[in-house]
């Protein structure tokens, strides 16, 4: 069994609903203080990327179990673009929009593991995994 | 919706108390809010303190390192106080490091660093 909520990223504020849903979510599966802030970290990167660059678009945040393991599962997609080159976005540092360059790459140090599936002119979905260690 | 950042002035510093969760707009507020205030007063030294704040995204790191470096152009120094462990963590974690940033433990310590800037 596994339970989803999810926020529509439309506009700014959405970003702010979105990662508020992530820490609440972490807070209740159990996670520690430091892992909530990763886990609200991610989100807010994911859920900006979105808004930045695909203009609309979904997290959804899973809760999951696994062998008596505990944790939760952020699911970002949306039908902007897609990234032709995702090796770049991974390096620190590279971004399109004068950003610092540090949300792709930073998210996945954030989380236990990280997975991109992107296509160019359909969309990118972005799926990755925190464990209560 | 957007309150904006209340800043403070004592002295020849700006004291900026960062209470609640900034959202994109608010952030951007307040880098226009405290150069202007950097402006009008000719206050020399400036101490954000982010005790409340539980979590720091890119986009928050870069205004807030934008923040220090504009004030710098403008002759002001800024202490940063009250980074919580989580928020250390997760920023080293996401590759942002606030180099070259003065920082304090808390307000009072903020406030008795800048001085000793200052004065020196
Ligand atoms: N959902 C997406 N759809 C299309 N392109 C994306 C998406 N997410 C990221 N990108 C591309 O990947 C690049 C890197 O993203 P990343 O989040 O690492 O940095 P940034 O958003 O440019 O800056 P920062 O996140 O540090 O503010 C972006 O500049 C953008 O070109
Ligand atoms: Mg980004």
């Amino acid at each position: 069994m596994s339970y989803r909520s999810s926020v529509e990223i439309l506009t700014e504020w959405d970003i702010v609903a979105a990662r508020q849903l992530g820490r609440n979510e972490a807070k209740e599966v159990g996670f520690g203080t430091v892992d909530q802030a990763r886990i609200t970290t991610a989100i807010s990167e994911l859920a900006r990327n979105i808004y930045l660059y695909a203009g609309k678009g979904k997290i959804e945040i899973e809760r999951i179990s696994e062998g008596g393991k505990y944790g939760i599962t952020i699911i970002a997609s949306d039908e902007g673009p897609g990234i032709p080159d995702v090796r770049k976005v991974m390096e620190d540092g590279f971004s399109t929009s004068g950003g610092l360059g540090a949300g792709m790459p930073g998210v996945k140090r954030l989380m236990d593991t990280f997975k991109i599936d992107t296509v160019v002119g359909e969309g990118t979905v972005i799926k990755a995994t925190k464990w209560i260690r | 919706m957007n309150l904006r950042i209340p800043i403070l002035k004592l002295n020849d510093c700006l004291i900026v108390s960062i209470q609640w969760e900034l959202d994109d707009q608010t952030a951007l507020q307040f880098q226009e809010d405290l150069l202007t205030k950097l402006h009008e007063t000719s206050a020399r030294g400036v101490v954000i303190d982010l005790t409340p704040i539980d979590f720091i995204d890119s986009f928050i790191a870069k205004v807030l390192g934008d923040v220090i470096s504009m004030s710098g152009l403008m002759g002001a120094k800024v202490v940063i106080t009250g980074i919580q462990p989580a928020v250390a963590i997760t920023l080293i974690e996401l590759g942002i490091r606030l180099e070259d940033v003065m920082t304090a433990l808390d307000l009072e310590n903020g406030l008795e660093k800048l001085q000793r800037e200052l004065e020196a």
